[in-house]
């Protein structure tokens, strides 16, 4: 660390505090691929859930983000306290106590796998709790401030929603889980490098080694590039396992090929260099805001296919 | 007879403190509240269609 944290201002929290201790943005990012897990499963092989049971499986995986939030907030309170980013954040700005916090993230921890184990079974209560160990301490604790492949490997604790969904209503992990893990998992670097190519200055202040502080905004611009074309043909693999129709086909393509797109432009312009034009950080703003749209998309063609009665495989179905 | 120990001074808190300790305690409790009753309602779903813990191990 380079800088003191400033001691923060004594304040009292409100219920948004504690919202926002949940990082409720991402939560809602995994409830939604969660969601569409679930989905898929029931549609891919006719087991379906209890409604009631399907709504608290799915409350179970917002819980246990939220507690992995809590626990990421406790433990990186000291670097947000200095990143103007996430200074305002409930425990920097004084409103939380960092105790409090990691009690809340530890307790919800626990209430959510037991809610998930009483709801579904044993394998998705299981993943969960992974999932939340995942993030709350391998990307968190280990990797974060180690090494700038942090995001990489610990794109993976994101990636677990759509797998624990399925999971929950059948029991078991087939391919077709794994495939919608992968799309997460390739695509969390293009999504998160683009956001560290405008706030690189903030991480190299705390000493956190992405990947434009340690191998330079050129090299990340690269790396965008290069996920986006593991990712393009990652997300097709529904297509081919007939887990994804004609709609999602569709969408995977011509949302795949405007990703890859702006990822060709990210690659030839300066964004994120020290004499970067105005215009090209706009479009890495722009990368990050449309990789989050690209996702949600993905997952919303699954969950129309297989929720709406509208999917109809191209092959392997 | 010997005198009995001074109290220790209880901490007063300021009427905002007092008003935040309650708006905490009350959400706690709305919480737990939501728990027990989740867990009551598994209970039921799983007595009514037959699908027991056992089952599912």
């Amino acid at each position: 660390m380079t800088e003191l944290a400033a001691i923060p201002q004594k304040r009292y929290a409100s219920a948004a505090d504690y919202v926002n201790l949940m990082k409720p943005r991402i939560m809602m990012l995994v409830v939604f691929t969660g969601l569409a897990g679930l989905i898929a499963a029931s549609g891919m092989t006719g087991v379906h859930m209890h409604p009631v049971m399907a709504a608290i499986a799915t409350l179970a995986v917002a819980l246990g983000s939220g507690a992995a939030g809590a626990i990421n907030m406790w433990y990186d309170s000291d670097i947000d306290a200095i990143m103007s980013r996430t200074s305002t954040r409930p425990i920097p700005s004084g409103a939380v106590p960092r105790d409090e916090a990691l009690a809340l993230g530890l307790i919800m921890s626990g209430v959510s796998v037991m809610l998930m184990w009483l709801a579904s079974n044993w394998l998705a209560a299981g993943l969960l709790a992974f999932s939340i160990f995942y993030y709350g301490v391998i990307y968190t604790m280990w990797l974060k401030r180690a090494t700038p492949q942090n995001i990489v490997i610990g794109g993976g604790a994101g990636a677990f929603p759509p797998v624990i969904g399925w999971a929950a209503v059948t029991g078991n992990m087939p391919v077709d889980a794994w495939i919608l893990f992968a799309i997460i998992f390739f695509w969390t670097p293009p999504h998160f490098w683009a956001l560290s190519l405008l706030a690189h200055k903030e991480y190299a202040k705390v000493s956190v080694p992405m990947l434009p502080v340690t191998h330079g905004a050129k090299a990340t611009r690269t790396q965008i590039l290069l996920y986006t074309l593991l990712l393009v043909p990652v997300s097709l693999l529904p297509v081919a396992t007939g887990l994804g129709g004609w709609i999602y086909g569709a969408v995977a393509l011509g949302l795949g090929a405007v990703f890859l797109a702006y990822a060709v432009r990210l690659v030839r312009s300066t964004a994120g260099d020290a004499d970067a034009q105005g215009a090209d950080m706009k479009l890495a703003k722009t990368t990050f805001v449309f990789s989050i749209f690209y996702l949600f998309a993905l997952f919303a063609a699954v969950m129309v296919e297989h929720g709406a009665g509208l999917h109809f495989p191209l092959m392997g179905g | 007879m010997a005198d009995a120990p001074t109290p220790e001074p209880v901490p007063q808190l300021d009427a905002e403190a007092l008003k935040a300790r309650k708006r905490r305690n009350l959400w706690l409790g709305l919480a737990l509240g939501a728990f027990v009753v989740l867990v009551m309602v598994v209970t039921v779903i799983r007595l009514a269609t037959g699908t027991g813990i056992a089952a599912r191990m």
